[in-house]
C-alpha cells in the first residue's frame, strides 16, 4: 500500500524529537509542522480560486456593493466563448506566444552555443547579454516606446540607415501590421538571455567524455551536434519553453507600457483584456469566468507539456 | 540628581505637555486629498497652506498620474479604502459614487454653511456636482473647471509669407478657424512644412487607447457635427442618435484629421504627449484641456505672444460644442475625518480663496471670479476659457460609465488609428455595445 507523504514525514521524524513532544503522536507532530504551509496555501491560493469559480456563475460587480447578486449559471462562460473580440485577443496572444518562443529558443540556444566556447571576454559578454532580463518590464516597455519613436527613435533610425527608408515613414507601435511584431521584438530582446542561460546550463552539464568518445569514433561535428548536444540539451530547452510559455501567456506590463493594447485592439493580449473587464468595466463575475477559462487553458496545456517533458527526460 | 538632569527632565516634561496640548486642539487632523498628478495639483498644495494655517489641520496629498488615476481611485472607492478623505474625482464618476454611497451627500452641509450652487458656473454644477443630472442632489463642490479647446502658433500664423501662401491656396486669411473644415485646411497647410529649418506638422489631437484619450478627442468633434447620446424624448434610446449620419460624418472627419495632419507616431497620444508635441514646436494646432494653457503661456519656447487660444470651432451646421473636463471635490464616505474634510470644502468655497485659486493657475468655477469684469483680460486664455465653458457637453456619467467608456475607446481606436471598418460600422457597434450595457443595467 502506498504511504501518504504525511506518513512518510512522520516515519522520518527522529524518535528523540517525537519523544520530547509529550502527548503528541508522530503523526500529529508531522501535521503540526506542515499545517502552517497548508493553511497559507489554502488562504492565498485555494480559497481565492474557489471564490473566483463561485463568482464566475454570478453577475457580481465589485463596484456595486448594494446591487443584488444573481446566479446566472453558465451565461458568463457562454458569452465569453461566443465573443468575437475575445477570440481576437486569443489570436493576438497566440501570435505573441508562438513567435516569442520560436525566436527566443533559436537565438537563445545559438548564443548559449557560442558562449559555451572558450574565448577571451567570455564572462564579460555573458554579463552584457543577460542585462536586459534584469530590467523591469515596465521600464523596458517605456524606453522601447522611445526607441520606436518615428522621429527620434534609434530603432527607426537603424532601420532607415540599413534600408534607406525614411525613419519617420513608419511607426512600429502605431501601425496595425507592425505593432504585433514590435511587441515580439521587445520581449525577445528582453528574455532571450533567460533561455540562453538555461541552455548554457544544459550544454555545460554534458560530460566532455561523451564528445571524446564520439571523436574516437570519428563522428563529425555535425553528427555530434545532432546526436549528443541536441538530445541532452532538449530537456533544458523544453523547460525554458515551459517557463517562457507560461510567462508570456500572462504577459501584461511590458505590452501595456509599449502599446496599451493598440493600435485599435491589435496587441490587446488576453491578460490586458481581462484586466479591462475586471478593473475598468468592473464586471467581476464575467471577469472571473474569463480568468477560470484562462486558468484551465494554461493548466491543461502545461500539464500535457510537463508529461512530454518527463518522457524526454526519461529517454 | 544634579541640576542638568533636573533641567533635562523638565524640558522633556514640557515637550510632552506641548505634544498633549497639540493633539488636544479642536479639529487638528491630517487630511489626505487625492487628485491627479498635474500642474493644478501643485497649485492646490500651495493654496492649501492657507487652510493649514487657519484650521490647524495638516494636509497630505496623494496625486496619481492621469493614465492610472481612474484605476487607482476607483479601486480605492470600490474597496472602501480610507486613503482619501477628500477626492477631486472625474466628473464621470459621480453617478457610480453617488449610487454606491462612496461620496457624502453635501446638500445639508451646503444649506448649513450657506454655500449656493447658483454661485457656480451652471455647466460645472451639472457636470461635477449633481446626480441624477439636473436634480438638486449635490455630491461635490465644483473645484476645477476645465474644457477641451485649442492653442495655436500665433507667431507662425502672423508670418507674411505664410499668410500670402495660405490666402493664395485657400482664398482666405490664415486666421483662427471658425469651423472644423477650416481647422483641417490649416492643419494640412502646416503638415510637413519647413519652418526655421525644422519639419513641423498640422495638429496634435487625442488618440490614446488605454484610458479615455481618444474618446475625449472624438467626442469633442462629434458634438459639433450633431452627435447625440440618446433620444432627447426617450432616455437610453440610442439607435439613430449615436450612429446618426451626422455622427458618422464627425467620426470620419476625426479620422481624416488624424491621417492627414498629425505628427509621425501620434497613435497613442493624450494630454502629456500633445503638450509635448506643441511645446517642442512640432505642431501648429494643439487640442487639449484648458489646464494646459497657463503652462503654455509661461513656456519659454511657445509662451507669451507666440501662442493663441480658441474654443472648439463649429461643425457643418454652424453649431459648436466642447468636451467638458474638470472635477468636483467630494468627501469620501469611508473617511473617518469627514468633519475636517467638510471644513476644507467650506474654506475652499470662499470667494477670496477661489480668486487666489485662479491666480495660481487653478480654473475656478465660481461665477464671482469668472464674471468679474477683469477676468476675461486677466490672462490671454481667460476669454477662450469662458467661451469654451459656455458650450460644454459631457460624456455619460452613469454608474456604468466605465463600461461605456471602454466600449467607446475600443470602437474609436479601432476605426481612427487602426483603420478597421467604416465609421458607420464603428458607431453601429458602439450603439450596440452601449445598448447592451444599459440592458444589463435594467434600463429597458
Amino acid at each position: 500500500m502506498l504511504k501518504s507523504s504525511v506518513e512518510r514525514v512522520a516515519e522520518a521524524t527522529p524518535h528523540a524529537i517525537a519523544k520530547r513532544m509529550h502527548g503528541l503522536s508522530d503523526r500529529a507532530l508531522a501535521w503540526l509542522f506542515v499545517a502552517p504551509s497548508i493553511v497559507l496555501l489554502l488562504a492565498v491560493n485555494i480559497f481565492p480560486l474557489i471564490w473566483t469559480i463561485r463568482l464566475s456563475f454570478t453577475n457580481f460587480r465589485v463596484n456595486r456593493p448594494n446591487a443584488e447578486v444573481e446566479f446566472v449559471g453558465l451565461k458568463n462562460y457562454l458569452n465569453i466563448l461566443s465573443d468575437r473580440d475575445i477570440w481576437l485577443t486569443m489570436q493576438a496572444t497566440a501570435h505573441f506566444l508562438i513567435w516569442t518562443i520560436v525566436l527566443q529558443v533559436l537565438i537563445g540556444f545559438s548564443l548559449a552555443y557560442l558562449i559555451n566556447k572558450k574565448f577571451r571576454g567570455n564572462d564579460l559578454w555573458t554579463t552584457i547579454i543577460v542585462l536586459p532580463m534584469m530590467l523591469s518590464p515596465a521600464v523596458v516597455g517605456n524606453f522601447w516606446t522611445f526607441l520606436y519613436q518615428p522621429q527620434i527613435g534609434l530603432f527607426n533610425y537603424a532601420v532607415g540607415f540599413l534600408t534607406g527608408a525614411d525613419p519617420s515613414s513608419f511607426s512600429m507601435i502605431g501601425d496595425v501590421s507592425l505593432a504585433p511584431w514590435a511587441i515580439v521584438i521587445v520581449d525577445t530582446w528582453m528574455w532571450t538571455p533567460f533561455v540562453m542561460l538555461i541552455c548554457l546550463a544544459g550544454l555545460r552539464s554534458i560530460p566532455p567524455s561523451i564528445y571524446e568518445a564520439a571523436e574516437c569514433d570519428r563522428a563529425s561535428k555535425w553528427r555530434q551536434f545532432w546526436t549528443i548536444t541536441i538530445p541532452l540539451v532538449l530537456p533544458f530547452l523544453m523547460l525554458a519553453v515551459l517557463f517562457r510559455g507560461i510567462e508570456n501567456f500572462k504577459m501584461f506590463d511590458l505590452v501595456v507600457q509599449l502599446t496599451g493594447g493598440g493600435p485599435g485592439s491589435i496587441t490587446e493580449l488576453t491578460s490586458i483584456n481581462l484586466k479591462r473587464e475586471a478593473f475598468e468595466k468592473w464586471r467581476t463575475g464575467y471577469a472571473s469566468a474569463y480568468a477560470v477559462i484562462l486558468f484551465v487553458t494554461v493548466f491543461g496545456l502545461a500539464s500535457i507539456y510537463v508529461k512530454a517533458l518527463n518522457k524526454v527526460k526519461q529517454r | 540628581m544634579n541640576f542638568h538632569k533636573v533641567r533635562s527632565l523638565t524640558a522633556l516634561g514640557a515637550l510632552l505637555a506641548a505634544g498633549v496640548a497639540n493633539t488636544g486642539q479642536a479639529g487638528a487632523a491630517e487630511l489626505t486629498l487625492c487628485w491627479a498628478a498635474w500642474d493644478p495639483a501643485n497649485a492646490l498644495v500651495e493654496l492649501s497652506k492657507d487652510f493649514e494655517a487657519k484650521s490647524g489641520n495638516t494636509m497630505k496629498f496623494e496625486f496619481v498620474p492621469w493614465p492610472n488615476f481612474a484605476d487607482r481611485m476607483l479601486n480605492e472607492l470600490n474597496s472602501g479604502g480610507k486613503l482619501c478623505d477628500l477626492l477631486i474625482g472625474d466628473s464621470q464618476w459621480i453617478g457610480g459614487a453617488a449610487e454606491n454611497g462612496q461620496y457624502v451627500k453635501l446638500n445639508d452641509f451646503f444649506d448649513k454653511e450657506g454655500i449656493k450652487m447658483d454661485d457656480f458656473i451652471p455647466a460645472t454644477v451639472v457636470g461635477y456636482a449633481e446626480w441624477p443630472k439636473n436634480s438638486p442632489n449635490y455630491w461635490a463642490l465644483p473645484a476645477f473647471g476645465d474644457v477641451v479647446g485649442w492653442s495655436y502658433r500665433k507667431d507662425w500664423f502672423a508670418r507674411p509669407e505664410l499668410q500670402a501662401e495660405f490666402k493664395q491656396k485657400y482664398g482666405r486669411d490664415l486666421a483662427v478657424p471658425k469651423t472644423f473644415a477650416e481647422l483641417k485646411d490649416i492643419a494640412e497647410f502646416f503638415q510637413k512644412r519647413e519652418i526655421d529649418g525644422k519639419t513641423v506638422y498640422g495638429a496634435a489631437i487625442y488618440t490614446e487607447r488605454g484610458s479615455e484619450g481618444i474618446t475625449m478627442g472624438v467626442m469633442d468633434v462629434l458634438y459639433s457635427f450633431g452627435f447625440q447620446y440618446e433620444n432627447p424624448d426617450k432616455p437610453y434610446e440610442l439607435d439613430g442618435y449615436v450612429n446618426s449620419a451626422k455622427a458618422v460624418a464627425g467620426l470620419e472627419f476625426y479620422k481624416e484629421l488624424y491621417n492627414c495632419c498629425t505628427p509621425p507616431g501620434h497613435s497613442d497620444a493624450y494630454m502629456s504627449e500633445d503638450i509635448d508635441a506643441y511645446k517642442s514646436g512640432q505642431v501648429a494646432l494643439h487640442m487639449n484641456f484648458a489646464f494646459t494653457w497657463p503652462g503654455i503661456n509661461a513656456d519659454p519656447n511657445v509662451g507669451g505672444d507666440k501662442s493663441g487660444y480658441f474654443p472648439n470651432p463649429a461643425g457643418p451646421d454652424g453649431v459648436a460644442f466642447a468636451q467638458l473636463g474638470g472635477q468636483g471635490i467630494s468627501v469620501v464616505a469611508a473617511s473617518e475625518k469627514q468633519e475636517e474634510a467638510l471644513a476644507y470644502i467650506k474654506w475652499f468655497a470662499q470667494p477670496e480663496v477661489q480668486q487666489k485659486w485662479w491666480q495660481m493657475g487653478g480654473y475656478s468655477a465660481l461665477r464671482k471670479v469668472v464674471e468679474d469684469p477683469g477676468f476675461a483680460t486677466s490672462q490671454p486664455y481667460a476669454q477662450t476659457f469662458l467661451d469654451s465653458m459656455a458650450i460644454v457637453k459631457d460624456f455619460w456619467a452613469e454608474p456604468s460609465y466605465a463600461s461605456l467608456l471602454q466600449a467607446a475607446q475600443k470602437r474609436f481606436h479601432d476605426y481612427v488609428v487602426a483603420g478597421q471598418g467604416t465609421a458607420q460600422e464603428a458607431l453601429d457597434g458602439l450603439a450596440k455595445d452601449w445598448t447592451q450595457v444599459f440592458d444589463d443595467e435594467g434600463k429597458y
